[in-house]
């Protein structure tokens, strides 16, 4: 749905080239653009305003770099502005070197407080904590269950509220209990609640009161639109939470309400959720936010799961060889070993700047088929690997009966690599200038 | 306020209707809240200026309703408007434009197809409300006499099938589980074969909350739809999505992509009760021509009501 912003802006942009100082007539194109970009990405309207305003004031009167596009130089200035607004280095929770604290959830219906309660269980058991899971949602139908599965699947204990139990005696019993039996970490589950509704929300500000929490959390979708300021400005007017989870990173919102929330609370974003799964809990990085919000990748996470995946030389060859576009059919084989621990490949694709999902969704393959695409490049002689134009039907036809497929799959992975590489060099072409400066290398 | 216009026409919409007086409530809820900066918005002394202009703009844009309908229907009224004398008529313009967004409501659209059991799947992304406009359907459904049974074929969450059975007490009706974990297509065969030999009316399927994007839970949808309609010897008559009225943007992919694996037949906007317009249903209607069927406007069994464009369209500016 999104094109890239890059591109907007390059063409936007076009006739600046090279010469003169960014003024406010020749950068009310691209900022049109930056506009359109925050809005599609779902920045509340207000924020963005201010935030244009901002970017405005600053690009005015700078000179056109010559190590980078005009369009480059606004892209930098933005992302720069972005990440200043969404607050510097990731920020954990604050319950380490406490003998005791307690974690607060709240937030909307569905926004995800309780597999996040999971998470943040999961997490700090790895950080060598003994957390207790305590569910106080005695509204919706089943949540104290769902609470209880989760922790029984986790093998973390879990208080065993009740419906007919007030929300503040449970907080209360549990942390006597959590004492006893030494868990030193609370996870409270709240109901979720809509910010106008004055009861429930007077509930959350007794159950404050009543058990002072070290941290209450703000969980919000990231698929939040424009009322994410809204939401957020009255949860935090009413509770004064001390940070925010950003839930469902893992699909394809751009994630636009993570500044507006940031802008009108202030309160730092501490982690997201990437998917359903205890360990699918990431630290927040502001710059790659700020990245997916501009629709320009996230260049650092995919440099970083590779490293995590490959050992640091393996990650600078691949880094390289992408820049050179010699990206092979043999690295392709080899990078799918490392890629399966990672994830799937478009999660990964999709990471890299210069992508847009229709794209993306051209390249059309299945994490299940790595096994197939392993097997039949193993069938391919190092020539053909190096030089996949060489193949031809007869070769196709003799790898296809190598690895025990058809032809026609070995055709789709021949199409599968060349769309890689092509990405790979309008990358390399595009944007490799603005790229460079966000690389670690 | 902005809407001194709209006041008289509300009152007497409170009075005329008790159905809508939930929406009305939750609506003047919003009220105060979002355009208080705005007063005499559309006042009829107020001039058609760059000023109104622009705040329309702004109220399109923080409804949700995506940036390119806001361009779209903003040329439209800017062009026209220079016919016209003030702010007042500019409103109904304007909102002409937008309902004009919404397909045209078939007449039937609220009837069942006389052909037993009718199969409705209820699916959506994950906490958008499923099961709960599941549950106040089927209480619907039992509120008209009918027979109505509930499939549990979301086995994934944890207790998912729980939270059903809570809900199916509440309407009386039936329902067919199998244990958590397991294959979510079985249920639903089983379900409807249950359906078929119970003589049951209706019946509802709860699916699983996934993300659009993730292609393998996808294709589960479609077995799931697959399986119905081996067993049904016809597809399922109605696929049913929930969207969040929070949801910003993204809202349009999650409604392209379910349609695109297993074709919605219509849509229930949910959690409406809050302070979201629910502006991306707009936009889906006009990009994808799906209707909108249900809202929910809270989460007790009464708290699920019929799509109004004209409302909605109203609410907009409320
Ligand atoms: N205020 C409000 N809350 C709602 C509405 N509909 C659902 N909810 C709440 O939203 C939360 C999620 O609803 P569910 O029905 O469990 O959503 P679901 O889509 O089945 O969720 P999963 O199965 O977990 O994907 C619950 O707390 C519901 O009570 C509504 O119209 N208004
Ligand atoms: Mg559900």
């Amino acid at each position: 749905m999104f094109e890239n912003l890059t591109e907007k802006l390059n063409s936007a942009f076009k006739k600046l080239k090279g010469h003169g100082v960014l003024s406010e007539k020749n950068i009310e194109k691209g900022l049109k653009q930056v506009r359109m970009a925050l809005l599609e990405a779902d920045v509340n309207y207000k924020v963005v305003k201010k935030v244009i305003s901002d970017i405005k004031d600053r690009s005015i009167g700078q000179e056109v770099m010559d190590s980078l596009s005009p369009a480059q130089q606004v892209i930098k200035i933005v992302k720069e502005e972005f990440t200043s607004m969404m607050g510097s280095a990731h920020m954990d929770f604050n319950v380490h070197g406490k003998l005791q604290s307690s974690i607060m959830l709240i937030g909307l219906q569905g926004s995800g407080k309780t597999t996040t309660a999971g998470k943040i269980a999961f997490y700090l058991r790895k950080k060598g904590k003994k957390p207790y899971l305590v569910p106080v949602d005695v509204y919706r139908p089943a949540a104290i269950d769902q609470l209880k599965k989760v922790g029984a699947n986790l093998d973390i204990p879990v208080f065993s509220s009740t419906i007919d139990m007030k929300p503040l005696y449970i907080c209360q019993k549990a942390e006597k209990l959590a004492i006893e039996q030494g868990y030193d970490t609370l996870i409270i589950d709240t109901a979720g609640r809509l910010h106008i509704n004055e009861e429930l929300m007077g509930e959350l500000l007794q159950l404050k009161q009543g058990i002072n929490p070290s941290e209450i959390l703000f969980v919000a979708d990231a698929m939040t639109g424009q009322d994410a300021v809204n939401i957020a400005k009255s949860f935090d007017k009413t509770i004064d939470f001390t940070g925010v989870i950003l839930t469902k990173m893992d699909g394809d919102a751009r994630g636009g309400a993570a500044l507006s929330i940031k802008a009108v609370t202030g309160k730092p974003l501490k982690f997201i959720g990437v998917g359903e799964k205890a360990t699918a809990f990431e630290p927040f990085h502001p710059d790659r936010m700020a990245s997916r919000i501009l629709g320009m990748g996230d260049t650092l996470s995919f440099i970083e799961k590779a490293q995590d995946a490959l050992d640091q030389k393996q990650a600078k060859e691949l880094e390289k060889k992408l820049r050179k576009n010699q990206f092979t059919l043999e690295d392709f084989k080899n990078q799918i070993a490392s890629v399966k621990k990672m994830g799937s490949i478009k999660d990964l694709l999709s990471m890299l700047p210069g992508i847009n999902k229709k794209q993306l969704n051209k390249l059309n393959f299945d994490d299940k088929e790595f096994v197939r695409i392993e097997a039949i490049i193993n069938s391919m002689t190092g020539q053909e690997r190096r030089f996949h134009k060489i193949i031809n039907a007869s070769r196709k036809k003799r790898i296809a009966k190598g690895s025990g497929v058809s032809v026609q799959n070995v055709n789709k992975l021949l199409k599968s690599y060349t769309h890689t590489l092509k990405m790979v060099k309008k990358i390399n072409k595009g944007g490799m200038r603005s790229l460079k400066s966000m690389l670690p290398f | 306020m902005v809407l001194n216009l709209f006041k008289k026409k509300k009152k007497s919409r409170e009075k005329s209707s008790g159905v809508f007086k939930k929406l009305i409530q939750g609506l003047s809820k919003t009220k105060n809240f979002l355009f208080t900066d705005i007063d005499n918005f559309f006042s009829k002394k107020r001039a058609i200026d760059e000023n109104l202009l622009e705040e329309i703009e702004e109220i399109l844009i923080m409804s949700d309703i995506g940036i390119e309908i806001t361009d779209f229907i903003m040329k439209k009224i800017s062009k026209k408007s220079k016919k016209l004398a003030s702010a007042d008529e500019l409103k109904e313009l304007l909102k002409q434009e937008l309902l004009s967004l919404f397909p045209e409501k078939s007449d039937k659209s609220n009837e069942l197809i006389p052909s037993k059991p009718h199969v409705i799947m209820v699916v959506g992304v994950n906490g958008t409300g499923k099961t709960t406009t599941l549950g106040k359907l089927a209480i619907r459904y039992t509120l008209q006499g009918k027979k109505v049974m509930i499939a549990a074929a979301d086995t994934f969450r944890a207790a998912a099938i729980e939270q059903l059975e809570i809900w199916a007490k509440r309407a009386n009706a039936s329902i067919i589980k199998h244990k958590e974990g397991s294959d979510p297509a079985a249920v639903a065969f089983d379900s409807v074969g249950a359906a078929i030999a119970r003589d049951i009316d209706v019946l509802l399927i709860d699916t699983a909350g996934r993300l659009h994007t993730q292609k393998n839970l996808m294709n589960e949808l479609k077995k799931i739809k697959l399986c119905c309609e081996k067993k049904l010897k016809q597809p399922p008559q109605e696929i049913l999505m929930t969207i969040d009225a929070t949801t910003g943007q993204n809202g349009l992919s999650q409604a392209k992509l379910f349609h695109e694996y297993i074709g919605i037949t219509d849509i229930a906007l949910t959690k409406l009760d809050g302070t979201s317009k629910g502006g991306i249903v707009a936009c889906i209607a006009k990009n994808m021509n799906i209707p909108i069927k249900y809202i929910g406007v809270g989460e007790s069994i009464e708290d699920l009501q019929d799509f109004d464009a004209k409302l909605f369209v109203n609410a907009l500016f409320e």
